[in-house]
């Protein structure tokens, strides 16, 4: 389990996240939401060790991250949105790099991954477009199998086969035990994929809810006229998509992008709701 | 008048297993496809996949064999009928019922229509 307690990050004088109290519980694809500029950066560099918090903790497994002792780092991976490549690396290369250091790492799958994301680990990464060397890396950081594992804006510069591709093999990564972060802020990229979905904004995290928990407390409707007690309401074709409390309306199919909005535009009716 | 539904995901993946019940592409008694292969399939996360699983557990329209994984029930197209029925009765026939009240429409002035299209 990853946890947070009383978690304060600040640049400078700039505070980023004030006394945060989150978990991720094992075996879940987290989908870690927020504007740009909010944090989700950042937090996953503090939970992978990377940065400190000035106060409170952050422990992966009882283990502080940022002592960084082996049997935490050999238990997590983080993939930054932008990783500096060496000149003449492969997959295949910055694969072997890595895989020392991970005992989980498992060759054959990621050429197995290579092969179902149609990308070459013999090719040279300067040699590949923006999208195939997102996808080599991505390969790459599942093939490690480790424990947790973060993913930084993953589907930046993926075409549209290889989002979905992506998908499915994220998809096929739950039930066994492993723990995924996924930050973006391409909500439609990895909707009904990620649950539960934690979604930051003012330095506080506005909501930690399973898929199943949001479709208890608020309803979306598509394509009724504009509700006026909505939380949200967008027009679509057909009329509004109207998100509000859920009042006994039974279930509705959750689109993340609005829940997003509702979230950012009434905080307070949501931290109560979901309290 | 609020009348659009979106069902969520999960019931929306029941559906499309019910209709390959009711097309006879899966067969009474025969084995479902593993929660992973639907999911990995579908692209969505397979804790939604296993709500998907329950609920057509909870209908009856398959059941679990212990370490076997699910199996279509003997009735599971006259299940699968029944639930559409009450799908039909329950939310398909109020959204009816509503736009004929907008529309000032009455049973008699559908008599004919219906009559034409051989319903029942």
């Amino acid at each position: 389990m990853i946890d947070l307690k009383n978690f304060s990050f600040s640049y400078g004088l700039t505070p980023v996240f004030e006394n945060i109290d989150l978990q991720f519980k094992e075996g879940s694809i987290y989908g870690l939401l927020g504007e740009n500029g909010v944090g989700k950066t950042t937090m996953l560099k503090c939970i992978s060790g990377l940065l400190r918090p000035q106060k409170g903790t952050c422990t992966v497994d009882d283990n502080t991250s940022f002592d960084r002792k082996p049997e935490f780092l050999e238990n997590i991976f983080f993939l930054p949105d932008d990783v500096p490549l060496p000149d003449n690396s492969t997959p295949e290369s910055f694969f072997h790099d890595l895989a020392g250091f991970y005992a989980t790492s498992n060759e054959d799958e990621m050429r197995r991954l290579a092969v179902e994301l149609k990308i070459d680990p013999t090719r040279r990464f300067k040699e590949m477009s923006f999208g195939q060397q997102k996808k080599s890396l991505i390969v790459c950081a599942l093939a490690l199998n480790t424990r947790y594992l973060l993913l930084d804006e993953p589907t930046n510069g993926l075409d549209i086969p290889s989002k979905s591709d992506f998908r499915r093999i994220l998809s096929e990564r739950v039930g066994g035990g492993q723990t995924i972060i996924i930050s973006t802020h391409q909500v439609k990229d990895v909707e009904n994929l990620i649950d539960p979905i934690i979604i930051i904004s003012n330095s506080s995290v506005m909501l930690n809810a399973s898929v199943e928990r949001i479709t208890e407390k608020l309803y979306f409707e598509y394509g009724g006229q504009q509700r006026p007690d909505a939380l949200y309401s967008e027009m679509m074709p057909g009329g509004y998509l109207n998100v509000f409390p859920n009042d006994g309306m039974g279930e509705s199919q959750v689109n993340i992008e609005a829940l997003f909005n509702a979230v950012l535009r009434n905080q307070n009716i949501i931290k109560n709701l979901f309290n | 008048m609020d009348f659009k539904k979106q069902k969520p995901i999960y019931q929306q993946i029941a559906d499309t297993l019910c209709e390959r019940i009711a097309g006879g592409e899966l067969k009474p008694d025969e084995r479902m496809p593993s929660v992973r292969d639907v999911a990995v399939q579908l692209g969505v996360n397979p804790n939604t996949v296993m709500r998907t699983f329950d609920f057509l557990q909870q209908t009856e329209i398959v059941y679990n064999k212990r370490g076997m994984g699910y199996f279509v029930s003997s009735d599971a197209p006259e299940k699968v009928l029944e639930l559409h029925r009450k799908e039909f009765v329950e939310e398909d026939l109020p959204i009816f019922v509503q736009k004929m009240n907008l529309l000032g429409l009455s049973f008699d002035d559908l008599k004919n229509t219906v009559a034409e299209r051989k319903i029942l």
